[in-house]
């Protein structure tokens, strides 16, 4: 498979190490040419000194052939335009952007990336799996993003302690599927009443999140 | 009306003085303190350091109540990440995206967004000086060709006048 790859940081270098082991065909785009230089002393000749961002740059690369298009430079807007450039201007099927306020995750997916990877995400992710907050846990983004699968814990104070179901006024498009109660998985039926220490995994839209942390954990401050 | 200016830069500032000194509610935006120099001593409007392409640096500038937008960093591509924020994420009405390198610029006019690129109109100007004909469009803001969907509420859309003819080019 023919990938780009741009940006020759620590990520760029390594995924284009990676890759070429595993004999894919690979250019390197490195713009500043000191660190284009030395990659090319350790990977040889698959890094070019060339902009990304110029989409004269990416027709010398051959982005019209490249399979896969990949933006992990450590700037998030220099990242969206080599995805935009690769998709709007020579059709690239897939698009990859490292992106590091999360907050641009949605704008990033509406404007046509395909793939988002966010290493603040990512950690934060595995921090929140760590501590026990009373906030919805990330699980896993389905749908490109569009829907989210959570967990939230029920705790004394939760509104859905106690309670049913068919008691809780889920916000539309929003799935309550499974309990974890005493480290067993149980699916979610008419019957549940909802226990303090109960973990509730649920699938919901993205918008909808604020609605199913106030039916399941509660007014709590938002934590950030 | 309010007008956001991201870039506190010749440009930048210089159009926010501008604006502010005739009454518009300006909010100017670098990622230096120092940039603000370049207003205007009297500037009545406010500049806040933060990142133009932050979206909570931009909520804190009102962008929610925002009618014209213009990025004008010395980045492109923070401008036009800044531009594609205002667009999409706030749904400003006006925004306006400086771009200097011409190849970007043509290719994001097709993408939604309003351009300006200097380098064109350089060019231009110095054709024109040696009497060469104008090179038609470079002087002026490329007008997208798509226009996005409008976010905003209609009627905050339509009390919203259109650019003077000035600024609009080969619409």
């Amino acid at each position: 498979m023919f990938v780009i790859v741009v940006g020759g940081g620590r990520i760029g270098f390594y995924l284009t190490k990676e890759l070429l082991a595993e004999g894919h065909e690979i250019v390197l785009m490195e713009k500043d040419p000191g660190a284009a230089e030395r990659i090319r002393d350790e990977l040889g000749a698959v890094v070019v000194n060339r902009d990304g961002c110029e989409g004269t740059h990416l027709a010398e690369a051959g982005a019209n052939r490249a399979a896969i298009v990949a933006a992990v430079t450590g700037d998030d807007a220099d990242n969206l335009v080599v995805c935009q450039m690769a998709k709007h201007h020579f059709d690239v099927p897939r698009t990859i952007a490292r992106v590091n306020n999360p907050r641009n995750e949605v704008l990033y997916r509406n404007l046509g990336v395909d793939e988002i990877i966010s290493p603040t995400r990512m950690v934060l992710a595995a921090i929140e799996q760590d501590i026990p907050v009373h906030e919805l846990l990330h699980l896993a983004n389905l749908e490109g993003g569009e829907l989210e699968l959570l967990e939230a814990q029920i705790a004394e104070d939760s509104p859905a302690l106690g309670r049913r179901p068919a008691d809780i006024s889920l916000p539309d498009g929003c799935t309550l599927f499974v309990v974890i109660r005493d480290d067993r998985a149980q699916p979610v039926v008419p019957e549940t009443i909802f226990q303090e220490g109960d973990k509730v995994i649920a699938i919901s839209r993205t918008e909808c999140e604020n609605d199913l942390r106030m039916q399941l954990i509660g007014d709590v401050p938002e934590v950030v | 009306m309010r007008v956001i200016i991201v870039g506190s830069g010749r440009v930048g500032a210089g159009a926010a003085s501008q604006l502010a000194e005739e009454g518009h509610e300006v909010v100017i935006l670098d990622i230096k303190t120092e940039s603000f120099r370049r207003l205007a001593p009297g500037f009545s409007g406010q500049a806040l350091r933060g990142d133009g392409t932050d979206t909570s640096v931009l909520e804190r500038a009102g962008a929610r109540e925002c009618e014209w937008f213009f990025a004008m960093t010395n980045g492109d591509n923070r401008n036009i990440l800044a531009a594609q924020l205002a667009r999409q994420t706030f749904g400003i009405p006006h925004v306006l995206c400086k771009i200097n390198d011409p190849v970007r610029s043509k290719a994001y006019a097709t993408l939604g967004i309003d351009t300006i690129n200097r380098t064109e109109m350089m060019i231009d100007s110095i054709n024109r000086y040696m009497g060469k004909p104008a090179i038609p469009g470079a002087a002026d803001v490329t007008v997208a060709t798509v226009p996005p969907p409008p976010e905003k509420d209609a009627a905050v859309a339509a009390a919203v006048p259109e650019p003077p003819a000035a600024t609009t080019g080969d619409r």
